[in-house]
C-alpha cells in the first residue's frame, strides 16, 4: 500500500513535522479529530473529556493488548472549525514530558485535505526518543516472538 | 571537539542531502560534485568528508582521481529507523481515512 504520510525530522532539533493529505473534505478530517464516537474509532481509545475549545481539554484511557490502561491528557490552546488545534499532549504515568502539538487542516480539493501536524517536545534526546519508540517496540516484539519460540523448544 | 559523526548528523544539513542526491545517481569525482554549488570548495570537501566518515559516501580511487557513491546499505539504515514511526502513524491515518469514508457516504 502506498504510504502517504511523510516525517520530517531535522537532526539536533527538538521537533518534528508530520504531514498527511486524505482523500476527504477538510471537513470530514476536521471532524474526526473533534467528535469523540469518531476519535474513539480511529485511534481505538476511550475518550473521557473532548472540551473543544480555547482553555479546554481533553482525556483519553487507551487499553493495550495486555489489558493494561493508559491515560492521555491535554489542554486545547487554539481551536479554529476546519482549520487548526493547537493543544498540548502528555501520556501519564511515563516518562515522557509534555509535548506541543500545532495542528493544521487545509483544503486541497472539495474532496481532499492535507493535515500539517508540527510537534515540539521539550529536548532533542526525548525526540529522537519518541522517534526511535515505535522502532524499539518493533525490535520488543521480534525479540518476545523469539523468547515464544525457544520457549516452546526446551 | 566531540562532533557526533553519525548518519543522522550527515544528513541534518541541506547541501550534505544535496550531495547525496547527486551523487545516487552516479560516482563522482570531488570535483565534479564542488561544480554542482555554489559554495566554496573547501566547503564542499568538508562536507565530503563528514558523509565519508559516516559511511554514508565510499570512495574508490580511479587512476589519479578519486570517485565517491553512495554507501546504499548505510542509507537504508537511515531510512529504516524512522521507517517504523512513519508506519504507525500511516496506519493510523489509514484507518481514519476508511472511517471518515463512511461517513462521506451517509451525506
Amino acid at each position: 500500500m502506498e504510504r502517504k504520510t511523510k516525517i520530517a525530522a531535522e537532526d539536533g532539533k527538538q521537533d518534528l513535522v508530520i504531514t498527511r493529505e486524505f482523500e476527504l473534505p477538510v471537513e470530514l478530517l476536521f471532524r474526526a479529530y473533534v467528535e469523540p464516537e469518531i476519535v474513539e474509532e480511529w485511534m481505538g481509545t476511550k475518550v473521557i473529556k473532548l472540551e473543544n475549545i480555547r482553555h479546554g481539554s481533553y482525556q483519553f484511557i487507551t487499553t493495550d493488548p495486555m489489558g493494561n490502561k493508559h491515560g492521555f491528557n491535554g489542554t486545547i490552546h487554539e481551536f479554529d472549525m476546519n482549520e487548526r488545534i493547537t493543544r498540548t499532549f502528555e501520556m501519564e504515568n511515563s516518562p515522557f514530558a509534555v509535548q506541543l502539538e500545532f495542528l493544521e487542516f487545509k483544503k486541497q480539493t472539495d474532496d481532499t485535505s492535507k493535515l500539517t501536524m508540527h510537534v515540539v517536545y521539550k529536548s532533542v534526546a526525548l525526540r529522537d526518543q519518541m522517534l526511535r519508540l515505535p522502532f524499539a517496540h518493533g525490535i520488543n516484539m521480534a525479540h518476545n516472538r523469539l523468547q515464544e519460540i525457544t520457549n516452546k523448544l526446551k | 571537539m566531540n562532533l557526533r559523526r553519525d548518519v543522522f548528523q550527515a544528513i541534518s544539513d541541506p547541501t550534505r542531502r544535496a550531495i547525496l542526491l547527486l551523487v545516487a545517481s552516479q560516482s563522482m569525482t570531488a570535483g565534479a560534485i564542488a561544480s554542482n554549488f555554489d559554495t566554496a570548495r573547501p566547503t564542499v570537501s568538508k562536507h565530503l568528508q563528514i558523509l565519508t566518515e559516516c559511511e554514508l559516501l565510499e570512495q574508490a580511487q580511479e587512476g589519479r582521481e578519486v570517485y565517491y557513491f553512495i554507501n546504499a546499505k548505510k542509507m537504508k539504515e537511515v531510512a529504516d529507523f524512522i521507517e517504523p514511526f512513519r508506519n504507525m502513524w500511516d496506519e493510523r491515518f489509514n484507518k481514519l481515512e476508511t472511517v471518515m469514508s463512511k461517513y462521506k457516504k451517509k451525506k
